[in-house]
């Protein structure tokens, strides 16, 4: 059945306190998951109050803040710090978003941050996410076309390329895939809203000549109909992209060719 | 899974766990008849409850000759058998959602399917009854 109640190990503790230093003027606390694998010890939620005078505006420059001047046992995943790489999503103020295009001033109290909602944690706000890799593989994410190699580049009319619009921009962060239920209840079999929006990504590309085998692949009661449009994907998104929509284009798809 | 340790340690690769036995290429007809059951219902439930409330606070012999009437014994059937048929796609993915023990999921499923076939054929030999026996 399902489990109601956490396992005692992943209970969050209080955690500590780290003060700011004295004079500081435009105080803003960040309550940040810890958990360390090592201690042996639970989870635990530690407070770092920052002077937003002398931090950038983002949230991600508070929680660089807080690993370069007050603890640099702090561990997440950043790269680019300008929402094209998908490294630091987290949950933030209770929603799954990316620290470096979150603007502090945006959220009202204390800001919360959690890693990735209900996948295994390896660190502080670094998740396990072998997982949605995986399913990500499964798809298949490349072209694949049997007509022979044109000299040049594979070319597609600005209709058909505009078919793409909505997909490439995902940088598959997983904001939307962890926070999608009916993922945290069947992570193990449903392919979740990120996955189904790249496989939707190949099936409507006019270049790929392997559409029937892609939906062969995704016409199953998990892998795809675990989708119950709950549409937490599409509010979370980062990017502003709809996974809810492309999951429904690949329900009509197969619904077509029956 | 580092941090549960109670759990048992599996080495197969994740893609292989992923793909599992594969896709069961049987997703889109229970999808497709549960919203065609739900459009049928919309029209059958209206019409189920305008009867009902037009009804209201009548005697046991007008509710009987209203039940008998073909139309109406007509739109009863229809009504039973969508309704059941509807309630069983929903429940099981319910079930499948939140079911994970095999056991349990496998005897709530039966449990499910056995019990609409049992209440729409019960309703629909009542409901003939009226209409044919009187």
């Amino acid at each position: 059945m399902v489990e109601f109640n956490l396992p005692a190990n992943s209970k969050v503790m209080r955690g500590k306190l780290f003060k700011a230093l004295e004079g500081a003027k435009d105080i803003k606390r960040f309550k940040v998951y810890r958990f360390d694998p090592d201690s042996g010890e639970n989870p635990r939620l530690d407070t770092y109050e920052i002077d937003l005078a002398t931090c950038g505006p983002m949230v991600l420059d508070a929680m660089l803040k807080i690993k370069n001047e007050i603890d640099s046992t702090f561990t997440f995943r950043r790269s680019c710090r300008e929402g094209v790489c998908g490294s630091c999503a987290f949950n933030i103020d209770g929603t799954n978003t990316l620290a470096c295009t979150k603007p502090i001033k945006d959220i009202r109290g204390d800001v919360k941050i959690y890693p990735l909602p209900h996948m295994p944690v390896i660190k502080d706000l670094v998740p396990d996410l072998s997982v949605p890799y995986a399913q990500y593989a499964s798809i298949e994410p490349w072209l694949k076309s049997d007509t022979p190699a044109p000299t040049g580049e594979r070319l597609q009319s600005p209709e058909e390329r505009k078919q793409l619009d909505g997909m490439w921009e995902c940088i598959l962060c997983f904001c939307c895939q962890t926070s999608c239920p009916s993922y945290w209840w069947n992570g193990d079999r449903y392919l979740g809203p990120a996955i189904l929006l790249q496989a939707y990504r190949w099936i409507a590309d006019s270049r790929d000549e392997a559409k029937g085998e892609r939906l062969d692949n995704v016409d199953d009661p998990f892998r795809l109909y675990r989708c119950h449009t709950i549409m937490n994907c599409t509010n979370t998104c980062p990017k502003h992209l709809n996974p809810g929509k492309a999951i429904a284009e690949i329900k009509q798809l197969l619904l077509k060719r029956r | 899974m580092i941090n549960t340790p109670q759990q048992k340690r599996v080495l197969q690769s994740k893609l292989g766990r992923v793909r599992g036995l594969g896709s069961t290429r049987e997703g889109v007809h229970h999808w497709w008849a549960q919203r065609m059951s739900a459009v049928a219902l919309l029209p059958l439930s209206l019409w189920f409850v305008y009867s009902l409330i037009t009804l209201t606070g009548s005697d046991y012999g007008t509710f009987h000759a209203w039940a008998s009437e073909f139309g109406n014994s007509v739109f009863l059937v229809l009504l039973v058998v969508t309704m059941f048929h509807h309630t069983q796609l929903g429940l099981q993915v319910v079930i499948e959602d939140y079911v994970h023990s095999e056991i349990w999921k496998m005897g709530m499923l039966l449990l499910v399917k056995y019990g609409s076939v049992l209440f729409a054929a019960s309703a629909i030999f009542a409901v003939l009854k009226i209409s044919i026996a009187g």
